[in-house]
């Protein structure tokens, strides 16, 4: 078993989550995040021009057995991309054991 | 018989024309009483989320504590009698005595009432997110026991005794008598207590951006609908004549506020490439501001065109403050009431229909409002200085350090406005 954590833009986030439904990765989850990066935003506040690289972005951690790893990665890869700076990123990491509370079922059935 | 019968019909009629006068007085003051609100949301929008709750109870008791001080000595000594001081102060009550009582007169108590919770309001937004709560709590009630009730004697009891009324000197709902002092206390209330921590790092202004432009936008919403009542009640009549001047008064002020609005939109978007929303918000204010002097003697296109300075000279006036006088104002009360409230009362002596230099003139008004909106503003100045200057030297104006950065709800109110969730560790 694997995690895969990517940090994406909050605008690719509805495009991600239908591609990774159609592969059938159908749990995950996520929340919102404020990180600092190679972005930088204009803002105009009351007539003070400011930039910043605290930026908004959606943080997803999706748990995959290894077979479903490779394809969970390239559908992150291919439809959170815009080709521009601050598209985010992707960290992939062993997970050692899961387990569903309901069932007490571990590994793989955990998970899916 | 005919006669008496005549008689009969008269005194009817006058009656009831003068109860239609005061029902639409009681509900114009609603109105204004509402603008309370519409004062505490935009000040919450305009600030960090950590001060939420201080400023919601600035708000709450500086209207709580300005009616009933207003009742108990304020409105006696607005409306008093026995100069001293060459008209500067009236040393006997008004008929209604200390502690207001009248047979007949509730209404206009509580019109003025309001009006005097108007002006505090004021200064809390100009001193937001680092002001000691019990230090405002004390200014706040000086200010309307003395402060105001003792300037606007000067004009709005409309007698011989109130020397700028003799001299000749028009603020139809406020723009001086209400704005300006608000501005001015804001003003000297801003500089005393300093710039908020990172407001400005070497010597440069830094953006501290509100937390929320709903709340900004739905207070102004309030006060626009609120100024109907401020200034459409200060024709304090309704019936005939007066149903028409309080209805062209609400036409004006409409005009004034929407093309401020506009004016503020297309001056920013030009200036820094955006349509600004905080700075067209408070575009709208300024109009409003301007206009309540001048609503009930100028045509439309005056009030359109006292709406549209006022709505330039408002972000003018912000940034100048801001980057140039470096006085910490996070929602620009001292440009919009204090700045554009002198402002709109000066300009009737160019637009009046009656007297302005537009209209054939003599330039004779012009002075008079000059002056006038500036005794307003020194005594506004020189007494706040004095009250606060006092407060600086015993209690202190400002928080600690620790309690501005961790924010005013916690330290002074125990409790943040936006907790993530509640829990109790017993």
């Amino acid at each position: 078993m694997k995690k895969v954590e990517a940090i994406i833009r909050k605008s690719k986030f509805d495009e991600v989550k239908k591609a990774l439904h159609q592969i059938e990765v159908n749990f995950f989850s996520y929340w919102d995040v404020t990180g600092v990066g190679n972005e930088k935003q204009g803002h105009v506040y009351r007539g003070i021009s400011y930039s910043t690289s605290d930026i908004q972005r959606r943080y997803l951690v999706i748990v995959v057995s290894d077979d479903f790893l490779e394809k969970t990665v390239n559908v992150l890869l291919d439809t959170a991309s815009t080709g521009n700076v601050g598209d985010g990123k992707i960290f992939v990491s062993d997970v050692m054991e899961a387990y569903r509370i309901r069932t007490k079922e571990s590994g793989s059935a955990g998970i899916n | 018989m005919i006669i008496q019968e005549q008689e009969a019909i008269d005194k009817a009629v006058e009656a009831i024309t003068g109860d239609m006068g005061a029902l639409w007085i009681t509900l114009a003051a609603i109105l204004v009483f509402f603008m309370q609100a519409g004062f505490t949301l935009l000040e919450i929008g305009f600030t960090r989320s950590k001060n939420t709750g201080n400023i919601i109870m600035k708000n709450v008791m500086d209207l709580a504590a300005g009616s009933v001080l207003f009742w108990a000595v304020g409105y006696a000594i607005m409306y008093g009698s026995d100069l001293v001081g060459g008209g500067f102060f009236r040393s006997s009550p008004s008929d209604q005595g200390y502690f207001f009582f009248s047979a007949d007169d509730w209404h206009n108590l509580f019109f003025q009432t309001v009006f005097c919770a108007t002006a505090a309001t004021i200064v809390s937004g100009a001193i937001a997110g680092r002001t000691k709560f019990s230090t405002y709590l004390i200014f706040s009630a000086v200010l309307t026991t003395l402060i105001y009730p003792i300037s606007g004697s000067w004009y709005w009891p409309f007698d011989d005794d109130a020397w700028l009324n003799t001299a000749g000197f028009v603020d139809f709902a406020g723009s001086s008598v209400v704005h300006a002092v608000g501005g001015a206390a804001a003003l000297v209330a801003a500089i005393l207590v300093g710039p908020r921590i990172g407001k400005y790092v070497d010597g440069k202004a830094q953006a501290i951006p509100g937390h929320n432009m709903a709340f900004g936008a739905l207070g102004v919403f309030i006060l626009w609908l609120g100024w109907f009542g401020f200034n459409g009640g200060s024709q304090l009549a309704w019936g005939g004549d007066d149903t028409i001047g309080a209805t062209s008064v609400i036409i004006n002020t409409n005009l004034a506020a929407a093309i401020g609005a506009i004016a503020a939109l297309f001056f920013t978007w030009a200036r820094y490439g955006r349509a600004d929303i905080s700075m067209t918000l408070n575009g709208a204010l300024a109009g409003l501001v301007g206009i309540t002097a001048g609503c009930g003697s100028v045509n439309a296109w005056g009030a359109l065109a006292i709406g549209l300075l006022c709505g330039i000279v408002v972000v003018i006036s912000i940034e100048f403050i801001d980057k140039k006088l470096k006085i910490d104002d996070p929602v620009g009360a001292i440009s919009v009431h204090g700045v554009c409230g002198f402002l709109g009362t000066v300009l009737i002596g160019l637009f009046a229909l009656d007297g302005g230099l537009f209209y054939g003139g003599s330039g004779k008004l012009l002075w008079v409002q000059t002056y006038g909106s500036l005794a307003y503003i020194v005594w506004a100045a020189v007494a706040s200085f004095i009250v606060l200057f006092i407060l600086k030297k015993t209690i202190g104006l400002r928080v600690s350090e620790k309690e501005e950065v961790e924010g005013l709800d916690i330290h002074e109110h125990g409790v943040e406005s936006y907790p993530e969730h509640i829990s109790q560790d017993k």
